[in-house]
């Protein structure tokens, strides 16, 4: 297969699964196979975007069976970065697991239940992997479902690996309200197939025309979506079910999951209907999201447990996201705030990962998350502080991290479309924000004097690089800016070609 | 040429990789942590100097990196980052050694000092940052790298000051960029060059450019401890001495007047600030603290907050002159006050951490006759604040000559009455310190005494004051020599065509 080759876009979605159904065959060193397909992922993400740069977007039918019969996938800007998004954050996740779990084998208590963990963990990581992936790459929605469908069942499946019954009733609650939420999506599917006859993206851009039938479904699919994406006031299961899980599942749920939906949201709001939404509709995002932002915030800042505090930081950076919305369609700010949705989603993305990692091992080396008792962990685990001190800053949005970017974006375009209040909203967030992070951050780099708090134990650098570089990575986010960028303009410059070109 | 560039990349990473690596450091590695901090203060000052040397001549440092439409990292080098990365980097070089002698023994110096280093590396990039974007990122980047060492101690009301100094800081951060990015929507994105926006927007945008002026004041006006929004550093106090003088002259408050200077000079540009009719906004705000500051020094017993209040008094001449900017003499007095008032109050930091050090004297009621014991820290004492109140020959008799003549020349009596004031004020808190310092005698035994052979202190603590004295004297006496901070100050203003 040469390096130009079109079959390199199905690489991301088959060898994950492949690895995923080998873990399940193999009993031992599923680690290596884990890893093996994080590379291999990385990789053929890397091809593809070799690939981009040089022709631009494309197509892929599978097998060679067009649109209306066939399955096609589809490889555009946002599909690029989101793919690198799961792959980057993916090796780290799969890295980090390996520190956690091989940590807690060699402890004394418990070892065949946490072995037991560990058998489950990489085949279901593996698949939520491929479901990622395949739903990024997409080009019709009713895969779109199937493929969030996946990435549900191996979430949920993932949230109950921790087997404490706070975990399971979590995560149960967590699978109906996403059921719940595929269910609504695929009704609005069902009603736009009705409507046009096509599944297709790219068709259906081109035949959707306002009106009642579309109003319905892009109501019943915004609000499937919203519920999974726990945006305010949908957002009562995500707590919970983030912050009893195991810390690698946390990582993967908070950085990566919730992305999958949001992903689907915006590219059926700003790409496929764009020209059906109504301003009132973007501005009633906008409030969501402001909802999201203070009371995620103010919950945050009330917890009294770290894992607990990162996942309301969760919900309340998700609410930036949708802060865009009233800012896209308008004015010129319209670029900036596509650009803005991308770097908030990749910054948050990787600091929201390291984040989880860090408390992860925070956790294990304490035995606890009580925030009052965390003062001077710096003293033994100087890299785990740091990475979570450094994921703060992005999530605080301050230079220069990517979510400075975002937020400088969001700013800007919210001053030139003269709708300040929105940076009144922007500028609060980061306020109420940098009151949660400094919270967690002056304890755990406060050391008092004389006595030791932690008794730490030997642990591999697995356990605390992986968060590290993922915060350095979101942090550097900002001084890369132009690359995304560049991915992302890339692709409207074409399809502005194409659509200049009489589609 | 490409490594002109360079230079400026060089300087930042002569402290920014000494300072990564001794965060790595294990504890107890004393010398080698010692000698990279002092070889990478060396270095950087080498460079310093190649650079100003380079300034002087007409070379053009400068180096970018754009990240988005509209926002672009830029270093450059102009002879007021030069005046500015001059003061931090001489000065850090004298904290470095004094704080070597001071925490000896103490725990976490790697932190300590590492964070020190980071902290010098952002307040140097200040200095050089070229746009006001490049400004803004290193100006927050400087309170998070602050942050730790003011809490470095660990006790409850270090972490209370430290917790005070992100609220104000971090609030004043969130205007602050606020204000930048409405600006860049008016303005387009903002250079510091001495010509400011363009005059036509002066009457389409008028309403809103003079509330991005409020918003940028009071941004960078937190850290340069303007009243109302001072109310950090007086508590910030309780952190070491070495971290205080780096509060104090090196780095913080001197970042929040650098950005006055810079707002005011280069940003709006004098014409645009009298069209904008600013300036006596500007002259009432930095009044209201030099007066409001000298009085809450004089109510203060601990001498450490004596002088934090001293300081919100005094880095508001640097405003002060900044508002009187239709005079050259008056920008001249308030340019070289950046300098001048940096190196009085380290030395005063200096002493009074000799004090606390040797003695275990924090208050001013314990003083009397400690001029006895330790002769030479009291005399650099006695010379920073003396300067304070504007004696001559001493460097801060030159900053407030040339203010009282640009007031002067402009029939302000009003400003001057506020000069006049303000010394009476600083030697009504000063002048009884060192009348019981060195007159009185001593009544009861020291709080901790700690005895050292042969000098009245640690060598390493004693000798950083006694030389930033002696510059007190000496560049107060040469003012008008051919290398004077003052000498560069006009050579500064001959950019701004004044």
């Amino acid at each position: 297969m040469s390096f130009d080759s079109p079959t390199w876009i199905v690489c991301p979605i088959i060898l994950p699964l492949i690895a995923g159904l080998l873990c399940f065959l193999f009993r031992k060193n599923t680690f290596f196979i884990a890893l093996f397909a994080s590379l291999a992922n990385l990789l053929s993400v890397a091809i593809l975007l070799w690939q981009f740069l040089l022709l631009g977007p494309m197509r892929y039918s599978m097998g060679g069976w067009q649109a209306p019969l066939g399955i096609s996938l589809r490889m555009h800007g946002p599909t690029i970065l989101m793919l690198l998004m799961t792959a980057v954050s993916g090796l780290g996740i799969t890295l980090y697991a390996r520190g956690y779990f091989s940590f807690r084998i060699a402890a004394p208590k418990r070892v065949g239940r946490h072995e037991r963990q560990e058998r489950f963990f990489w085949p279901l990581w593996l698949l939520l992997m491929t479901a990622l992936n395949a739903l990024f790459l997409s080009a019709d929605i009713f895969n779109l479902y199937v493929t969030l469908e996946l990435v549900t069942v191996s979430a949920a499946a993932l949230a109950a690996l921790s087997g404490k019954p706070a975990s399971q009733i979590a995560a149960f609650r967590y699978l109906l309200v996403s059921l719940l939420g595929s269910l609504s999506y695929l009704l609005g599917v069902v009603f736009v197939y009705k409507t046009y006859g096509v599944l297709d993206l790219q068709m259906l851009r081109q035949v959707a025309s306002p009106g009642p039938g579309l109003q319905a479904a892009l109501a019943l699919m915004t609000l499937g979506l919203l519920l999974k994406t726990a945006l305010f006031p949908l957002h009562f299961w995500l707590p919970p079910a983030h912050a009893n899980a195991l810390a690698p599942v946390s990582a993967i749920l908070s950085g990566l999951v919730v992305k999958g939906s949001f992903y689907i949201l915006f590219v059926l709001w700003f790409d496929i209907f764009a020209s059906s939404i109504s301003q009132n509709a973007l501005n009633l995002m906008g409030v969501l999201g402001t909802g999201a932002i203070i009371w995620g915030s103010v919950q945050a800042i009330r917890q009294q447990r770290l894992k607990l505090l990162v996942a309301y930081s969760t919900i309340s950076q998700l609410g930036y996201l949708f802060i865009a919305f009233p800012l896209a369609l308008r004015g010129d700010g319209g670029q900036g705030a596509w650009a803005a949705v991308a770097f908030m989603v990749l910054a948050h993305a990787f600091a929201k990962s390291a984040m989880f990692m860090a408390a992860g091992t925070i956790f294990l080396h304490m035995g606890h998350d009580r925030i009052k008792d965390l003062t001077g962990v710096r003293k033994c685990l100087p890299l785990t502080s740091f990475a979570y001190a450094i994921a703060g800053v992005n999530l605080m949005g301050l230079p220069p991290s990517g979510g400075f970017i975002a937020k400088w974006l969001l700013l800007s375009s919210s001053l030139t479309s003269s709708q300040w209040w929105w940076s009144v909203v922007i500028m609060t967030g980061s306020l109420l924000a940098s009151i949660y992070v400094f919270r967690v951050v002056s304890r755990l780099f406060v050391i008092p004097a004389g006595k030791s708090i932690c008794a730490c134990r030997p642990h591999s650098p697995l356990l605390e690089w992986p968060a590290l570089v993922l915060a350095m990575i979101a942090l550097l986010l900002g001084l890369i800016a132009p690359y995304p960028l560049l991915i992302l303009e890339t692709d409207t410059l074409v399809s502005c070609l194409l659509l200049g070109g009489g589609l | 040429m490409i490594w002109q560039g360079w230079l400026l990349v060089f300087i930042l990473l002569s402290s920014f990789l000494p300072g990564i690596i001794i965060f790595a450091l294990p504890e107890e590695k004393y010398r080698l942590r010692t000698s990279l901090n002092l070889f990478g203060a060396g270095i950087k000052l080498v460079f310093i100097l190649i650079m100003n040397i380079g300034i002087y001549y007409g070379y053009n440092y400068e180096i970018r990196l754009p990240l988005i439409q509209g926002v672009e990292l830029l270093l450059n080098a102009d002879p007021l980052s030069a005046l500015f990365a001059t003061l931090s980097s001489v000065l850090w070089l004298l904290t470095t050694i004094y704080a070597v002698g001071y925490l000896e023994d103490s725990p976490n110096r790697s932190h300590f000092f590492g964070y020190f280093s980071l902290c010098v590396t952002v307040t140097i990039a200040i200095a050089l940052a070229g746009n006001l974007v490049t400004f803004l990122l290193f100006y927050e980047m400087l309170t998070l790298a602050t942050y730790p060492l003011i809490i470095h101690r660990g006790t409850p009301q270090a972490l209370r000051a430290g917790r005070n100094y992100l609220i104000y800081t971090l609030g004043g951060g969130a205007v602050f960029l606020f204000a930048v990015v409405w600006l860049q929507t008016i303005t387009g994105p903002a250079y510091f060059s001495a010509a400011g926006f363009s005059p036509l927007l002066v009457e389409t945008h008028r309403t809103a450019l003079v509330s991005i002026f409020i918003l940028l004041l009071m941004g960078v006006g937190v850290k340069a401890a303007l009243v109302p929004l001072h109310g950090w550093l007086p508590q910030a106090m309780v952190a070491p001495a070495p971290v205080s003088a780096l509060l104090h002259a090196v780095a913080v408050v001197k970042a929040g007047a650098f950005g006055i200077v810079r707002i005011v000079l280069d940003v709006y540009g004098i014409d645009n600030m009298s069209r904008l009719n600013l300036f006596p906004l500007l002259t009432v705000a930095s009044s209201v603290t030099i007066i409001w500051g000298s009085i809450r020094a004089l109510q203060q017993d601990n001498l450490k907050r004596l002088l934090a209040f001293s300081t919100v008094s005094q880095v508001s001449y640097i405003a002060l002159g900044m508002s009187l900017a239709d005079q050259p003499l008056a920008v001249i007095g308030g340019l070289v006050h950046l300098v001048h008032q940096g190196l009085m109050k380290i030395t005063l930091f200096f002493c009074a951490g000799n004090l606390a050090e040797t003695l275990g004297i924090h208050r001013i009621s314990e003083m009397k006759g400690v001029a006895r014991r330790m002769p030479l820290t009291m005399a650099a004492f006695s010379i920073g604040a003396l300067g304070m109140i504007g004696i001559p020959p001493t460097v801060g008799f030159v900053s407030k000559w040339y203010m009282g003549l640009g007031a002067l020349a402009m029939d302000n009596w009003w400003v001057l009455a506020i000069l006049a004031g303000s010394s009476l004020l600083n030697a009504c808190y000063f002048l009884p310190i060192l009348t019981s310092a060195w007159f009185a005698k001593q009544e009861r035994p020291w709080p901790e005494e700690r005895r050292f052979n042969r000098f009245e202190t640690r060598l390493m603590l004693l000798v950083p004051p006694v030389i930033t004295a002696i510059i007190v004297i000496v560049a107060g006496a040469v003012a008008n020599a051919q290398i004077s901070p003052l000498a560069w100050v006009r050579f500064i203003l001959r950019e701004y065509g004044l």
